[in-house]
């Protein structure tokens, strides 16, 4: 075996050390795990990379993707548990192991809200293969062919007969059998565990304080460390005055080429001391400022254009159609806005090093810190912890670099953590979107043709990684190009249009350092698309749900807005009301929105009711409805907590967030200057989740996100006839869209 | 080097600070292993590391150890444990209410104090007593609706 791998068992002795002075429950628990175990294997087409029986007949998991505060603890654990019939209770006793590079097999970064569609179901199979292997072994035992057998909470047997339990059949024994992507799955009709609102197995130890994040881990001998970012984006360190932190105990000054931080034995030491040292800096690279991204966005440079879509002919369009609507829809660039900022633990020996991090993709960057430490990549084990949410990539993998670096220079472990202004100053970005949308109604009202261009960053084909601020700081070479995700989906409508053409103006560069961020893309292409959509029906004097409903051919898409409307109580009449005219006092109004995520995944309508003040333009959401098909839901309630999630992080986003930098850095760097949703901010909820057993699973991480801003602009505008194509939708744009609406009071 | 005595859900302790404005979050978690209070900003602005000064929710992030000195200091670990939680976490963990769970030590600590004072609050005396307290998942409704079951009156889900 030339691959250059640790044995389970190897990383477990090499580990032994760690076991005995960390928190209770992970390094200790995931020991257990491989007492026996010897030669596991990461390989995908291996049952022993997913699953493993212990002695005591409890079952081990091991998961490459992890939960980012989402719910997969508990789904992943119940899809496995249904293949393999084990009891309600049993389903708690499953150890399951996340994103750990030693143990767990490599299934992709866990973003694009595909943990449970892909991940899950990856590791379901596993499952059913598992019982398959399982009923072959008791059928040897038992000497009955495996068709007579069944197996039931841990026992295979017969009817009647004999049985003989998992544990005596497997336990602590490797299967070394291949994944069978063809396992029979159980019929869903016999399903008792998955489809079931189980509570997760996280929430009593977060309501109480003991559950145990990154930011909590420590280790006998660490160091705190801080980075003290440049001053500018792009700058160069000229001078660090190391007396200036002088009178810091412990306080330490670790330059790196232009990467610079400090550590001391004492967190608040090392707080202070990132604080107080002198450095001086270069003048920053030049950046586009965001009150310039409009035009940033038309001048380019760009790598390339792009028809992403074209099909029969958009001559309705031509100049002087007075049926054609057009508008250009801006989306700003904004932060993942983590409530804990990013932190990461690192102990970088000379042969060996260890990682601890809440990275979403552990694999991945296992070889770009590898470089980082300068050892082998199979010397560098990353493994996960929890974070705060996360919401695609924000600060983790920067800070694990900076914790390795600091690590490496002291000799000690060192734990990093970033300060609030470095989480929305740093983090990498949600990209600005541009987007112009054109489209014509025929003389039956009904969508003739349809355009749409946008401008938006390109994501570089084949990136290794996102480029890592320390790194790149201190020399070790980072990977040229920028990644956004699959940003350009769901820009046309998700009901068919016959006549359509759809641009992509990639640009090749980004204002500030992106990356992808929930619902990449699409939360600002559904506001574009579903406002237009609005557009429309205004002008034909529809009702806006009414006209949807024409158009969609869907059943599944039928449904939800049918649901929806009826949750939210929609009554037929076209936009703007009949009382958007008043003068003074409050509008209200309605709007509903919908999508077909990136065309094959998860069905949502999304309808809000709003109150406009029209003297301040401050917005009140009063109510928002949501109705939800993602196919089979593992755990309703699971999905419900992610669909109020999208629902309530993206009205914020579209209320509240605009990541503000000038030609030198990032200027929103707290809670004041980037403000989010607050409590007084949160509107009634109604959610309705249609539940499909005989369909597979698809995500609900991202989907419920995207029609949330469209829906408050259609509802602005059924109030007051203003239509907002910038967001945030802060009172001075409301009041600028009242005053240029042709229905403006007077 | 000083020391200070604190008294920390109940039990006095000494805690040693090379810098009397050293803010007690630091201490409580790096010296008494609390780590139950989360550090969000250093700015008082978001809530995460909220713990009861007298009864009364204060940011740990904000007090200054010598602030802290002679004054009773709760924290999420004092109120219960996963096998015996106080009635609020009982509340959040029959609600689930959290995702991530970061803000979770704020959100519990702010309806300790709000339902101390308020037993029965409405929701917007909810939203009034959390609104310093930021979420980024969106746990909020769940968060209300636990407050409201932790005072006894639970909201059917709609």
């Amino acid at each position: 075996m030339n691959t250059p791998r640790l044995s389970r068992r190897e990383f477990l002795q090499g580990s032994a050390l760690v076991v005995g002075f960390s928190f209770a429950g992970i390094p200790a628990a995931r020991a257990q795990a491989f007492m026996g175990a010897s030669t596991h294997t990461l390989d995908l087409g291996e049952l022993d990379a997913f699953l493993a029986v212990r002695k005591d007949g409890s079952v081990v998991v091991y998961s490459g993707k992890v939960d980012l505060g989402t719910g997969h603890r508990i789904a992943m654990r119940q899809m496995v548990a249904e293949e393999l019939s084990l009891s309600a209770a049993d389903v708690y006793r499953i150890e399951l192991i996340e994103g750990d590079t030693a143990l767990t097999p490599d299934q992709g970064a866990t973003a694009g809200s595909t943990g449970v569609m892909r991940g899950g179901v990856q590791l379901r199979q596993a499952a059913a293969t598992a019982r398959e292997a399982l009923l072959a072994l008791g059928a040897a035992k038992l000497q009955r062919p495996a068709n007579e057998l069944t197996l039931e909470e841990g026992m295979v047997g017969a009817a009647g007969g004999p049985k003989v339990s998992i544990a005596e059949l497997a336990g602590d024994r490797p299967f070394n059998v291949k994944l069978n992507p063809k396992a029979p799955l159980k019929d869903p009709k016999r399903y008792s565990i998955v489809g079931r609102s189980m509570p997760r197995p996280d929430i009593p130890a977060k309501a109480t304080g003991r559950h145990v994040y990154v930011h909590d881990f420590t280790l006998p001998g660490m160091l705190h460390g801080r980075v003290v970012r440049p001053a500018a984006v792009g700058a160069s360190l000229l001078a660090v005055d190391a007396a200036s932190v002088k009178h810091i105990p412990g306080a330490e000054v670790v330059v790196v080429g232009n990467f610079l931080g400090v550590v001391a034995d004492n967190e608040w030491a090392a707080v202070r001391a990132a604080r107080e040292l002198k450095a001086r800096w270069s003048e920053g690279k030049g950046l586009v400022g965001h009150e310039n991204l409009a035009a940033w966005a038309r001048r380019g440079p760009f790598a390339r254009d792009e028809v992403i879509q074209n099909k029969g002919s958009t001559a309705a369009l031509a100049d002087g159609n007075p049926r054609t609507q057009r508008a250009t829809y801006a989306w700003p660039v904004q932060s993942h806005g983590s409530i804990g900022p990013s932190c990461a633990v690192a102990d970088v020996r000379a042969d060996r090093a260890t990682i601890w991090t809440a990275s979403q993709a552990t694999h991945r960057y296992q070889p770009a810190l590898a470089r980082v430490v300068g050892l082998p990549r199979d010397k560098l084990r990353m493994i996960y912890l929890d974070g705060a949410g996360c919401y695609g990539m924000n600060g983790h993998d920067d800070a694990s670099a900076d914790a390795a670096l600091l690590s490496k220079a002291t000799g000690r472990p060192v734990r990093v953590q970033w300060t609030r202004a470095d989480e929305l100053g740093w983090d990498p970005k949600g990209p600005p979107q541009l987007l112009e949308m054109r489209a014509a109604l025929d003389e039956g009202n009904r969508i003739a043709a349809w355009e749409a261009d946008m401008w938006v960053p390109l994501a570089t084909a084949n990136l290794a990684h996102v480029p890592l601020l320390g790194p790149a700081d201190a020399g070790i070479a980072q990977p040229a190009g920028q990644s956004v995700g699959l940003v350009s989906q769901n820009a046309d409508p998700s009901t068919p249009v016959a006549n359509l053409k759809v641009t992509a103006h990639w640009l090749a560069d980004a204002p500030l350092r992106p990356s992808n961020i929930r619902a990449p893309g699409k939360v600002a292409n559904c506001f574009a698309v579903e406002s237009m959509i609005d557009q429309l029906a205004a002008a034909a004097k529809m009702d806006p749900l009414a006209f949807r409903l024409r158009d969609v051919t869907d059943p599944r898409g039928m449904e939800v807005l049918k649901r929806c409307a009826a949750l939210i109580g929609w009554t037929p009449r076209p936009s703007p009301a009949a009382t958007a005219r008043n003068a003074g006092g409050k509008a209200r109004g309605r709007g509903i929105a919908y999508i077909h995520y990136k065309h094959n995944e998860t069905y949502v309508a999304v309808a809000m009711d709003v109150e406009v003040d029209r003297a301040s333009g401050a917005i009140q959401v009063l109510q928002i409805a949501c109705a939800h098909d993602c196919g089979l839901m593992i755990n309703p309630d699971a999905v419900r907590n992610q669909v109020e999630g999208n629902i309530l992080q993206t009205l914020s986003r579209a209320l509240h967030e605009r990541t503000t930098f000038d030609t030198q850095r990032v200027t929103s760097v707290d809670w004041a200057s980037y403000p989010i949703l607050r409590f007084s901010d949160v509107p009634a909820l109604r959610i309705e989740l249609i539940q499909r057993v005989d369909q597979p699973p698809l995500g609900a991480g991202e989907a419920a996100s995207a029609p949330v801003p469209a829906a408050l602009a259609n509802a602005i505008f059924d109030a007051t006839g203003a239509r907002l194509l910038e967001v945030p939708f802060v009172p001075a744009l409301v009041l600028a869209g009242m005053k240029a609406a042709p229905l403006a009071a007077g | 080097m000083a020391s200070y005595n604190l008294l920390v859900n109940g039990k006095r302790q000494s805690v040693e600070s090379w810098d009397p404005a050293q803010p007690l979050l630091y201490l409580l978690r790096n010296e008494l292993k609390l780590h139950g209070a989360k550090f969000g900003c250093g700015l008082g602005q978001c809530g995460s590391c909220t713990v009861l000064i007298d009864d009364s929710p204060a940011r740990a992030c904000q007090v200054t150890v010598s602030a802290a000195v002679g004054r009773r200091i709760t924290t999420i670990e004092g109120l219960g444990s996963p096998e015996k939680p106080h009635l609020v976490q009982a509340a959040f963990i029959a609600e689930q209410a959290a995702q991530c769970g970061y803000c979770t030590n704020g959100m519990v600590m702010s309806a300790v104090a709000l339902l101390r004072g308020t037993p029965r609050p409405s929701i917007d005396q909810s939203k009034a007593a959390l609104d310093g307290n930021l979420c980024r998942c969106g746990s909020h409704d769940r968060v209300l609706r636990a407050v409201q079951r932790a005072a006894g009156t639970p909201v059917e889900k709609s």
